[in-house]
């Protein structure tokens, strides 16, 4: 471990790739940004002014990207080159540690699809579906600002600060440079919010194909597919994967179609699963994956579900654009104000902004910015292209869920997003709650929107992909026409659910190493990966793990999502505050004090909305948000011999007094953890103002490059001619072949 | 732009998107591994072997998948 202090970097860093052609186009480049911002503000000022008329949901659109693509332009041009003054002449890890294996030089348009496809899953589908109780300007601000100013700032700077000490992960990272306190607190926090998250994607794919014989039987589909894939590749034609893939996917769509014709033979009862034997089959399946080689079930699966996660994004984009659609939801709604929205309880701050982690900030990123992708950047700069890029793409990808959740109706919206206890299961039942909500809808409407898309009932879906399946099947088919709606929407779940369980099957795999190096320190045999029986323990105790929490969330007569998800979004972003905390620490153990603020106002803000978040959910007295207050609730009536609703028997009702019970231990751990994580970052801070400014860190020290990068996506014409001369230099063999 | 410009145009971007997935998808490492090797004058390993190993190190170094 080497230590260098830098309160300066090399020569050669802070410097844009900008020369005379830049300058030469600056009042065309001018012009250009004038009109980008132009067009935002218009966009932005529509949907803010807009009550009470026909808003087109492009709105949204232009707002988010315009906004993104300034942000893009000059803030993370700032960060990139100002604040953390990226060096292109000193060698990346990647250059300088090459293996092939983990450290590999990787072109940065490959990298930013592999970057982009780690950190993008169900996540941003589903909080901005959920937080669209609210209305849709609440997330549509939060989701373009929160990406702008701490999101992809976060993800930036760990990949960059990762990137200088040779792609350590966040923990080590927490532990070396904050202190062991820190990053023992640290380290527990990353596994036990892993199980949360995990626990919680499970669950959305539980609600989705529960009662749904055509969802189960395209998504145990999956599973064959999978595998044949896996023995294709590896015994049949070995290494094809393009070829591979295309079968795999054309096979999904046929397991699509024929879920169609499953359902309604008489195979269809069969296929009509539980919650509880969903639960049961995840667990199974999480444990299988998770012990079988890679290469049979994982790989191959990953392969569909990233070509499917971009078809769909894709494909979502560009049928937006033909459907147009209008929103059907109000600006703001009356639950944003008085905190008392079926779908999820608490007001708008600071639950708008824990539902959506995913999109605008998450501290799951972290994990991926720090450890995988460093490995593999070939020049500093690119991290912009990366960090902050794929973070972008990721916040439109939000955007998009955002509007599918806005455009359908909106009756229709709470009916499905409400907890079963409130809807009471059944369509004339759950249409008088929404209309006691405020909403028009009736059972006849209910009943056909189900039949649309060939569902035995929309009622209490809860979780997201329902929604965001329904919103995406009638987008789709206003765009293609066709009337495939009840086939859009299948799609659409299984394409969730395919990437869900994917990040289930993974997070697993990482949990289980985590697991096994952690007790490895103190029991060597455990730690070693190819040891059978230890593999075998840590998977087990990894599924187990998610595996009850999903049982608890399943089987609560709350409503799992309702009681699970602001556990999982604080948690989310809990993890963020680390991140944060420890850029920041960084940015000041460097001499960057007077650009601290870059990280540290996101962070600011997030301790703000997760600490009032976690208070309020630990010690609120109104039983619908603070857990201990629920349990209490429930605890007198039980002892006074009642029954209170949802709860339909002594059962149930020991039940929410237990979970509650658990939530709140959860949420006061997390957060205590984080608490430990800050104040220890605290007093490196202040030894590092003490010190003068600056600390030595782990810093690795600056090696020459000799590799030539564009810095950008696209080369600037300077870029190109060094590349030219470079592979001039280097000999036409050293080329490499079909680089555009 | 003429219709041989159009052509040449369409060709480029589908060998574009080509190199894109091969690279994305890993295929290419397969090349890189065939030309290092005549570079180096070294005898490349069979293809099932070279898939075998790189396999092996996903085994080893599991990708995260974020929600």
């Amino acid at each position: 471990m080497s230590t260098t202090a830098t309160r300066d970097d090399a020569s050669g860093g802070g410097q844009p790739p900008e020369g005379a052609a830049g300058r030469r186009g600056s009042v065309r480049s001018i012009a250009l940004w004038v009109a980008v911002a132009a067009l935002g503000a218009v966009a932005w000022t529509v949907l803010a002014l807009a009550r009470g008329e026909a808003v087109s949901a492009l709105w949204i659109l232009f707002a988010a990207i315009c906004s993104y693509a300034i942000a893009y332009r000059f803030y993370a041009r700032f960060i990139t080159y100002k604040v953390l003054r990226t060096d292109d002449s000193r060698a990346t890890p990647a250059e300088r540690l090459h293996n092939g294996i983990d450290y590999d030089v990787t072109d940065r348009r490959v990298l930013f699809g592999h970057h982009f496809a780690a950190i993008a899953g169900a996540g941003p589908l589903v909080g901005p579906v959920l937080a669209a109780q609210m209305g849709y300007l609440p997330g549509t601000i939060w989701i373009v600002v929160g990406v702008i100013f701490a999101g992809a700032v976060q993800d930036l700077t760990v990949m960059f600060f990762s990137m200088r000490r040779n792609g350590k992960s966040l923990g080590q990272m927490v532990r070396e440079e904050i202190g062991i306190v820190g990053g023992i607190a640290a380290l527990i926090a990353v596994f036990t919010i892993m199980i949360i998250i995990l626990a919680v994607l499970a669950l959305i794919v539980v609600n989705a194909l529960a009662e749904s014989p055509w969802g189960v039987f395209s998504i145990a589909l999956t599973i064959p597919i999978a595998l044949f894939m896996g023995l294709y590749l590896r015994r049949l034609r070995p290494g094809r994967v393009l070829e591979a893939t295309g079968i795999g996917v054309a096979l999904l769509l046929l397991a699509i179609i024929g879920g169609g014709w499953v359902q309604e033979s008489g195979l269809a009862d069969a296929l009509t699963l539980s919650k509880e034997w969903l639960v049961l089959a995840l667990v199974v399946y999480g444990f299988v994956a998770s012990v079988l080689p890679v290469w049979l079930l994982l790989t191959p699966r990953d392969y569909l579900s990233t070509f499917m996660k971009i078809g769909v994004i894709v494909l979502l984009a560009l049928s937006l654009l033909i459907a147009r659609p209008v929103l059907q939801a109000e600006a703001v709604t009356d639950f944003a104000r008085e905190g008392t929205g079926p779908v999820f309880a608490g007001s708008l701050f600071p639950f708008v902004f824990i539902t959506i982690a995913c999109g605008a900030l998450s501290g799951f990123h972290a994990l991926i910015s720090s450890g995988t992708t460093p490995k593999m950047v070939a020049k500093e700069s690119q991290v912009r292209l990366i960090g902050y890029g794929g973070m972008l793409m990721e916040s439109f990808v939000a955007i998009s869920a955002l509007i599918a959740a806005c455009v359908i109706d909106q009756g229709l919206y709470f009916a499905m997003n409400s907890p079963a206890g409130a809807t009471g299961g059944a369509v004339d039942t759950a249409a008088t709650f929404v209309n006691g909500l405020g909403f028009d809808t009736s059972a006849q409407d209910l009943a056909a929107a189900a039949a649309a898309v060939q569902e035995p009932t929309l009622i209490s879906r809860t979780g997201g992909a329902p929604t965001l399946a329904v919103g995406i099947s009638q987008i789709f088919s206003d765009a293609f026409g066709g009337g495939l709606q009840a086939f859009w929407y299948h799609f659409a779940i299984m394409f969730e659910a395919l990437f869900i369980l994917t990040a289930v099957d993974a997070g697993t795999r990482v949990g289980r190493f985590m697991l096994q190096d952690t007790i490895g320190n103190v029991w060597k045999r455990f730690g070693d990966l190819s040891w059978r029986p230890g593999n075998v323990i840590a998977s087990a105790v990894v599924v187990g793990l998610w595996g009850s929490v999903l049982y608890i969330g399943v089987t609560d007569p709350l409503g799992g999502v309702n009681q699970l998800f602001p556990l999982f979004g604080i948690a989310n972003q809990l993890l963020a505050a680390i991140a944060l905390t420890l850029v920041t620490v960084l940015l000041i153990k460097h001499g960057k004090l007077r650009y601290a603020w870059v990280t540290g106002v996101p962070l600011v803000w997030d301790l703000v909305v997760t600490m009032t978040a976690s208070w309020q959910k630990v010690f609120s007295d109104v039983p619908a948000i603070g857990y201990f207050a629920q349990a209490q609730r429930y605890r007198d009536a039980r002892d006074a011999g009642e029954l209170l609703a949802p709860a339909t028997d002594q059962g149930q009702m020991d039940q929410v007094i237990f979970n509650s019970t658990l939530n709140g231990v959860l949420q006061s751990f997390f957060a205590v953890l984080v608490i430990i994580v800050v104040v220890n970052a605290v007093f490196v801070v202040a030894r590092a103002l003490r010190a003068g400014g600056s600390l030595p860190t782990t810093e690795e020290p600056a090696v020459p490059s000799s590799l030539v990068e564009p810095a950008g996506l696209f080369a600037t014409a300077e870029e190109k001619r060094a590349l030219a001369e470079h592979e001039a230099l280097a000999g036409a063999g050293a080329g490499d072949g079909g680089r555009r | 732009m003429t219709a041989a410009d159009l052509r040449a145009a369409v060709v480029r971007a589908g060998r574009g998107v080509r190199w894109y997935l091969r690279e994305f998808s890993g295929e290419a490492r397969w090349d890189d591994h065939l030309r290092e090797c005549a570079e180096h004058g070294h005898e490349p390993l069979s293809r099932r072997e070279f898939e075998r190993r790189r396999a092996d190190a996903v085994e080893r170094n599991p990708v995260s998948r974020c929600c």
